[in-house]
């Protein structure tokens, strides 16, 4: 690249967001230990989120995908700190107020929880099957001391109709709901305080495809409604594609490419995105899959090999992908991708 | 045959007689007697798959696909029951199926031989305290009188035939020891030794990786054109369908309500069910920044339902007094494109 081409910093710099940045997430780092023999020894770590560092604007949705084992769930418990990082920042701008989530103590974190909440992929196991609707999407309300009694029951009632549910079905149990249904209860409970960012770690890949649509629309109306921003985990493309403003792709604890939607799945610049999009079967039989199979499986994370994680699989590789690891870098406008050949290679996206 | 008995079988009961379909279903009813009532979880199923096609069954989770699968194997959990005919071509004569017992010696000596099934969870079809190799082993040694040193070499054959990598070294491999696509492998190799007319598949993809599930198609694929044999493809996904299929059946609460080429029934689906199926799902490129066209409501159970139409309480299009009067017939619109919705009676 000529040294005189002037590139934004960041991809959000390019997409001119960097005024109004909810979530900042920066160097994240989670290494599990792995323990050998009886006294536990230390012999390795697993790099699950490896230096990781994106934001997310206001009201906007930013797409995280990659295959079972890749740490985006990890990267989403490290951001509510459900799970401890091991090193890094994860900043909220809310109300002009920083906020640096990996130093709050515990009750701190509950406070400032009401900003960030979460949904999950499985409504079934995520509902206390002993609760009712009214306890499971009150709950957060009364932690806060935002409301109770009467109040509280309006409040739910509320949130019920916003979500689409029935406000009969208040003081039912979890198993007399559907997965749809029961979806709507876990994303109710999460819009309970007004939170500015949700983090959705799969929560429409349990559900058949028509109810899939109802909670992709949901989420949308919600967006829209409220600005909430969004940090969607998933491993389907074709819903990543649709709901997201920009995606990130990661590969072994790593981000390895990162653009709008639209650049990124018309302009891969990574070997990676390119074999992933390649490989989703479209539902158009008059084109087949003509997929770039990609060979073998995903590195393990705690005996990666050397130079590119991607490399052993990647159709594209040389010497120097052996040798020499990449670092994320500019490699268009608005575009970071992970890959020494990025502006060498023609690789082919997903177009209608 | 005297006139009157050929005035006895209706037309549509009688046995195949193209000799290219190797499997017809015809009517067949699967029920569940519970102390709720009856539960229809396929309620009068009728298509049949040709040699060397794949069929694909698409539909959402309650919707009968999976139990028509274990209705043809006779492997319906109790209490659910089979009615109808499951006609199989074998060895030049046809068999039905959902007249054989479902523990007895004849439907034990089809499955696996004439017709072999993969699941989502390979675990569900492989002991897990036992190797890979032995299992495959087992099933070879059930069907046929050869020495156990010739089982395992054709077991070591067939796992490497699947893709796996150092055949010789994994065939001693316990179930869990292999990752989750080279299960699925091994799972597709166990269920191809004895080299079935007939593969049922499933969800096989479901809970892969698109990478791995790109391979394990094309692995299917390949396999198919080698062995020459029928698939019939189980998938809630279109994108996987459009691309294995060759024909393909739509089913909604234990019925189905569209049947047709791939091509007919993308390009121009005609139930109402079908349609806002295909609209509901989001298309790379094409739905961005627009609302999907979800479907209302929610799947009913198939508990007692009424003779209507299953979709009529979702349906857009609904009609009153005609959609709820009775289960609409099966109409074939163009040739070989059947859809069951009064709109085109």
């Amino acid at each position: 690249m000529q040294d005189d081409a002037p590139q934004p910093e960041t991809v959000e710099a390019a997409n001119g967001q960097a005024g109004n940045t909810i979530l900042e997430i920066e160097g994240l780092k989670k290494y599990f230990p792995i323990e050998k023999g009886l006294l536990r020894r230390v012999v390795g770590y697993v790099r699950a989120v490896d230096d990781v560092s994106l934001s997310i604007a206001e009201g906007k949705t930013l797409g995280l995908v990659g295959e079972s084992g890749c740490g985006k769930t990890t990267l989403g418990r490290c951001v509510v700190r459900a799970i401890e990082p091991t090193d890094g920042s994860v900043r909220m701008h809310v109300d002009n107020e920083d906020t640096e989530l990996t130093e709050l103590g515990s009750r701190e974190l509950r406070e400032y929880r009401r900003n960030l909440q979460m949904v999950f992929q499985d409504p079934y196991s995520s509902l206390d099957p002993r609760k009712t609707v009214l306890d499971i999407v009150g709950e957060p309300l009364r932690i806060h001391n935002v409301a109770r009694g009467r109040e509280l029951e309006t409040r739910v009632s509320e949130l019920l109709e916003v979500v689409g549910l029935d406000i009969r079905y208040l003081k039912r149990y979890p198993h007399a709901f559907s997965g749809g249904q029961r979806q709507r209860i876990g994303i109710a409970r999460a819009l309970a305080l007004n939170p500015k960012v949700i983090i959705c770690d799969e929560a429409v890949s349990a559900l058949d495809v028509s109810v899939q649509a109802q909670i992709i629309n949901l989420l949308e109306e919600l967006q829209e409604e409220f600005g909430i921003a969004y940090l969607f985990i998933a491993h389907d493309l074709s819903v990543v594609e649709h709901i997201s403003d920009e995606v990130a792709v990661m590969y072994v604890g790593k981000v390895v490419e990162h653009a709008s939607t639209e650049e990124l799945f018309s302009n891969p610049k990574h070997p990676y995105t390119e074999a992933l999009m390649s490989a989703v079967p479209l539902p158009d039989p008059k084109r087949k899959l003509e997929e770039i199979t990609l060979e073998g499986e995903v590195a393990d994370p705690a005996d990666p090999p050397s130079g590119c994680y991607f490399h052993p699989r990647c159709r594209y590789a040389q010497d120097r992908c052996r040798e020499e690891t990449p670092e994320l870098r500019v490699v268009g406008e608005g575009h970071e991708a992970a890959c020494h050949f990025a502006e060498e290679l023609d690789l082919h996206g997903v177009t209608a | 045959m005297t006139e009157e008995q050929a005035t006895v079988a209706a037309p549509e009961s009688t046995a195949p007689t193209d000799e290219d379909v190797i499997l017809e279903l015809n009517d067949v009813r699967t029920y569940f007697e519970l102390e709720e009532g009856t539960l229809k979880a396929v309620d009068g199923v009728s298509f049949n798959i040709r040699r060397n096609e794949t069929l694909g069954i698409v539909g959402e989770s309650g919707c009968g696909k999976s139990v028509t699968g274990q209705s043809i194997l006779r492997i319906v959990p109790k209490p659910g029951d089979t009615q109808g005919n499951i006609w199989l071509r074998r060895n030049g004569e046809t068999v039905d199926l959902a007249s054989l017992h479902p523990s007895g010696r004849e439907i034990r000596d089809v499955r696996g031989r004439d017709i072999a099934m993969i699941f989502q969870e390979p675990m569900t079809a492989f002991s897990p305290v036992h190797s890979v190799g032995n299992q495959i082993m087992e099933a070879i040694l059930v069907h046929e009188n050869v020495p156990k040193q010739a089982a395992r070499e054709r077991a070591i054959e067939v796992l490497s035939q699947v893709g796996i990598p150092e055949a010789e070294r994994r065939v001693d491999a316990l179930p869990h020891e292999l990752s989750g696509g080279m299960r699925q492998r091994a799972m597709i190799a166990m269920a191809l030794v004895l080299r079935p007319k007939l593969l049922i598949a499933d969800e096989p993809t479901t809970a892969l990786d698109v990478t791995i599930q790109a391979q394990i198609l094309r692995l299917m694929q390949d396999l198919q054109k080698e062995m020459g044999m029928s698939i019939m493809f189980i998938t809630h996904n279109l994108g996987v369908i459009a691309n294995m299929a060759d024909q393909m059946v739509v089913m909604y609460l234990g019925r189905v309500v569209e049947q047709g080429s791939v091509e007919a029934i993308f390009g121009e689906p005609q139930h109402p069910y079908t349609q806002a199926l295909m609209q509901s799902i989001p298309r790379i490129g094409l739905t961005r920044g627009e609302r999907l066209t979800s479907i209302a409501g929610t799947v009913p159970v198939p508990l007692n339902p009424p003779a209507e139409c299953g979709f009529s309480s979702r349906c857009p299009k609904f009609i009153p007094g005609r959609c709820d009067a009775d289960v609409p017939k099966m109409i074939e619109t163009s040739p070989g494109h059947h859809v069951r919705c009064v709109l085109y009676e």
